[in-house]
């Protein structure tokens, strides 16, 4: 350590997120834990340079890709539900289960940074819910989404929502493994917010607007935050809905059926609940 | 802040190469477009770096710019943001560099 670091002032930002006490698979198949007491031989190594050649997500994106596996092989849909906070997640996916009862077969992984208040809500709706608690951490990513995995234990068929942490920028960086993601807006937040925050907007599968029951109320431009979200990803779903009154939520149920077409008997289930 | 989980697993990543080697450089690439600032970075890796054998270690940001091809008019183009839109009107832009967020290489001592 040079001098000038010498009085190691805790600049520390804010608490790690990811305290790292795992002892997580290094892909190499050993696990150990932080102090990496490699035994090898430290006779006289020379300067070198170790070409590394690899992307800094690739574990993250490794452990997606075998959560993606597991889940595709039980049929297990999981939905990762993106938001600032407050945009309405949680009322959304309580009213879901509400509304669909034992049609859906569900359970919910909350990623909530400090409190359990959400998971509560869901637990009071009688479906299975895992809480993640992320501590200071800004994001889910594929390790902790594992470990709730194992903890919920979904049933082969079922679907999995998870609740990310409310934050609209380094969700979006971590894939999870996921079937789709699924970015809430309120239309409290104004209509800027795909071009603040491209990398969320650029992910997403479905873009919900949510609260429309307040856009009498706002100055939110619902066509011109359409527009602004294609401009950034063409291909992304759009709905317009509010989780309180239920206006709109039929195109969310419809987008559920749609999207569950690997489990057919859900699709079937759904599509004849919904139809007129 | 992504940018401290995703340093940590830099350091990961060294690690698990280096060992207990003192690590005197470590050369990234990180584009404007890969949602992770450079400085941010550089911020954290000092206090992620604290007590492991990267401490002290020159971290090389390689910063290239980001650039796009239109698929309409076939014009290639710098992009700044993720917004993906040629002069011509066209909507239709494949980005081509500009995503990077890369371990290129440690230098060890
Ligand atoms: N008017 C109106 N209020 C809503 C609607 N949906 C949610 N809310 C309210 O918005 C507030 C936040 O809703 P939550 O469901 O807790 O939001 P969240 O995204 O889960 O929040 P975090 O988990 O803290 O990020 C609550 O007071 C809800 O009652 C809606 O459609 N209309
Ligand atoms: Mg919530
Ligand atoms: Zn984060
Ligand atoms: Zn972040
Ligand atoms: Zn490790
Ligand atoms: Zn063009």
């Amino acid at each position: 350590m040079s001098l000038l670091q010498e009085p190691a002032a805790p600049v520390h930002p804010h608490e790690h997120p990811h305290d790292h006490e795992h002892s997580h698979d290094h892909g190499d198949g050993h696990a150990h834990d932080h102090a990496h007491p490699h035994s090898h031989d430290h006779g006289d190594h020379h300067p070198e340079t170790i070409p590394l050649e690899q992307n800094l997500l690739a574990k993250n994106d490794l452990l997606a890709a075998r959560n993606r596996g597991w889940l595709e092989g039980r049929g297990i849909r999981a939905f990762n539900v993106m938001s600032s906070p407050g945009a309405g997640k949680t009322t959304l996916l309580v009213r879901t289960l509400t509304d669909l009862g034992d049609r859906l077969r569900a359970g919910v992984i909350e990623g909530d940074q400090e409190t359990s208040l959400d998971a509560d809500r869901i637990r009071a709706v009688g479906r299975p819910v895992i809480q993640i608690n992320t501590g200071a951490g800004c994001h889910l990513d594929a390790d902790m989404l594992r470990r709730g995995l194992d903890a919920l234990d979904p049933e082969t068929g079922s679907t999995v929502f998870i609740e990310n942490v409310g934050n609209l920028v380094c969700p979006a960086l971590f894939d999870l493994g996921e079937a789709a993601k699924v970015v809430v807006v309120s239309v409290t937040e104004g209509d800027d917010k795909p071009h603040k925050y491209p990398h969320m907007f650029m992910a997403a599968d479905l873009v919900i607007v949510n609260k429309a029951d307040l856009l009498p109320y706002v100055d939110f431009d619902v066509d011109g935050f359409r527009r602004r979200t294609r401009q950034i990803n063409p291909r992304t779903e759009f709905l317009v809905l509010s989780a309180t009154t239920g206006d709109g939520l039929a195109g969310w149920y419809d987008w559920l059926g749609g999207t569950s077409s690997r489990s057919s008997t859900l699709t079937e289930s759904l599509t004849d609940t919904l139809s007129p | 802040m992504h940018e401290l989980s995703i340093t940590q697993s830099l350091i990961d990543a060294v690690l698990d190469r280096t060992g207990e080697r003192t690590v005197t450089a470590v050369n990234l690439r990180v584009g404007p477009l890969s949602g992770v600032l450079p400085d941010a970075m550089r911020f954290c890796f000092d206090v992620a770096s604290a007590g492991t054998p990267l401490e002290g270690a020159r971290l090389m940001i390689d910063e290239p710019r980001g650039l796009a091809r239109c698929r309409s008019c076939d014009d290639e183009f710098e992009l700044a943001d993720l917004i993906l839109l040629c002069h011509c009107g066209s909507a239709d832009v494949e980005v081509l560099r500009g995503r990077e967020l890369m371990l290129l290489s440690v230098e060890v001592a």
